[in-house]
């Protein structure tokens, strides 16, 4: 569904992503995993177009995303930080981003039903929390019943209730044939959510396996632990070689 | 893409920063029309409210609000819509809610105490600075990496175009006084969106006067009808130009 071949982006002299190569496919549940200012963030910017890549391409669905808005219809974007005009209700917000896409008349309101935010929504988007404005923008990610979800961080900040109803929509989405691609530093969120695991450091892609796979090779069954374990591995190679 | 545009400028005629510019507008003109019965006066001072005010409000507000909106326009271009067509209904949101507060706070008053040709002029030249300096707030935006930069450009700018430029054309034709540089400082207003506007404004009035060396030169040059042609034109291209401008950069740029 999404081919990524030699992506390459440079910020200055920082390489923030460096010949990545991927393919991701229907049904699966990909975390995209790496520490602070490892590339995450400009890679998921770069499947949306926001980020303009120097070299490589980006595939989708066989159609090459360059100067082609069109593409974006199949994406659900959810943003790391949610922020909206202020003076706008959350209805607005909503009304708006349907208006935008107007040969689109049926939505998926579910998780706006469910976090509640029918009974709000007349308030303002000023005087929201940061934890109600990320559940908006749940909302719009999952609006058009999109192919592809890119959700940035969709957990942090969310309450435990809304936490449970999120990861519940995104397993039910995934289990329809839908791709989702999740980054996100809590671990434990992605346990039994993900079927496939992309690590990146310092723009690099260190690897991109199925959670079968890792689990195999490392003799652990919980998520984070697998992570901890190739660290380490991958810090005594490094030790050895210098 | 006008939906874009019209819930901007929802959001912008509730936006507090807005309400005070409209209010403190109508307070200045109410005052200063009431204040005497010679209206040319009046209206000369509210021009001069106009000139000094609106830039420097339209630049640095315009600005911020852009900054401020960046999220969520990268999460309307996450849409399939184009890059071009946001930022223009942003702009025209933006340029349309200011131009609404100006013609509210200044138009308003003026239709009712002074319902002359000039008023009609003056509102215009409002409107107008209000477009030219929503464009450069809008190029601004595009242009800097940061929020603080940003801002600090468009103080910058603004002052520039207010108050710097007047001073630069001084020491330039004190410069250069022993040559003939008529035509060269009717060139050099074109440069300046503020100047074309006053002197689109005194060229109504026609109190050569008040219009200074530059004004009286233009004037001379291009007469009272031709002159507010050349001068209407300056700052039509004032418009387009940082607009057409900051889409070129905007359809390049990361976000």
């Amino acid at each position: 569904m999404i081919r990524i071949d030699k992506l390459t982006k440079s910020f200055g002299k920082f390489r923030a992503l460096d010949g990545i190569g991927l393919t991701l496919e229907k049904g699966q549940a990909v975390s995209l995993l790496g520490p602070n200012g490892s590339g995450k963030t400009t890679l998921i910017k770069s499947i949306l177009g926001l980020v303009i890549p120097e070299k490589g391409s980006i595939t989708i669905n066989g159609q090459l995303i360059r100067n082609h808005p069109s593409y974006r219809a199949n994406i659900g974007y959810m943003p790391q930080i949610g922020r909206y005009p202020d003076n706008m209700t959350i209805d607005q917000v909503l009304h708006m981003i349907k208006d935008i896409r107007k040969e689109h008349t049926q939505y998926d309101e579910e998780l706006y039903v469910s976090f509640g935010l029918d009974k709000i929504k007349h308030k303002k988007m000023r005087t929201l929390s940061g934890g109600t404005r990320q559940k908006v923008s749940a909302c719009i990610a999952f609006l058009f019943s999109p192919d592809i979800y890119i959700l940035d961080e969709p957990t942090a900040g969310l309450d435990p209730v809304a936490n449970e109803l999120l990861k519940d929509k995104i397993a039910a989405e995934c289990a329809r044939g839908k791709l989702v691609l999740i980054t996100s530093h809590v671990l434990s969120d992605l346990d039994g959510l993900t079927s496939h695991i992309i690590y990146l450091q310092d723009g690099q892609l260190m690897f991109h396996e199925s959670i079968g796979q890792l689990q195999e090779r490392t003799g652990e069954t919980k998520l984070n632990k697998i992570i901890a374990n190739i660290l380490k591995n991958a810090d005594r190679k490094q030790i050895c070689i210098s | 893409m006008l939906t874009v545009s019209k819930y901007v400028f929802l959001d912008l005629l509730k936006n507090r920063s807005i309400l005070v510019y409209t209010l403190v507008l109508a307070v200045l003109s109410f005052t200063l029309l009431g204040l005497d019965g010679n209206s040319a006066k009046g209206l000369l001072s509210l021009l001069n409210i106009t000139l000094l005010f609106v830039p420097v409000i339209t630049t640095l507000f315009s600005a911020i609000y852009f900054f401020n909106s960046l999220e969520f326009i990268e999460l309307l271009l996450s849409q399939p819509v184009k890059r071009t067509g946001i930022l223009l209904s942003e702009y025209a949101g933006m340029a349309l809610s200011l131009s609404a507060a100006f013609v509210a706070g200044v138009g308003v008053p003026l239709m009712i105490l002074l319902p002359v040709g000039a008023s009609f002029v003056l509102i215009l030249c409002g409107v107008m600075l209000t477009f030219v300096f929503t464009s450069i707030g809008l190029l601004i935006f595009v242009l800097s990496r940061d929020k603080t930069r940003g801002i600090g450009a468009a103080i910058i700018v603004s002052l520039f175009f207010t108050l710097l430029f007047d001073g630069l054309m001084m020491a330039f034709i004190f410069a250069f006084s022993e040559y003939p540089i008529d035509k060269a400082v009717v060139a050099m207003i074109g440069l300046n969106p503020v100047d074309l506007a006053r002197i689109l404004m005194l060229l109504q009035l026609d109190v050569a006067v008040l219009m200074g060396y530059s004004g009286a030169l233009f004037k001379e040059f291009l007469g009272s009808s031709s002159g507010s042609i050349f001068a209407v034109g300056c700052m039509l291209i004032w418009i387009v130009a940082p607009l057409l401008l900051a889409l070129r950069i905007f359809k390049k740029k990361d976000l």
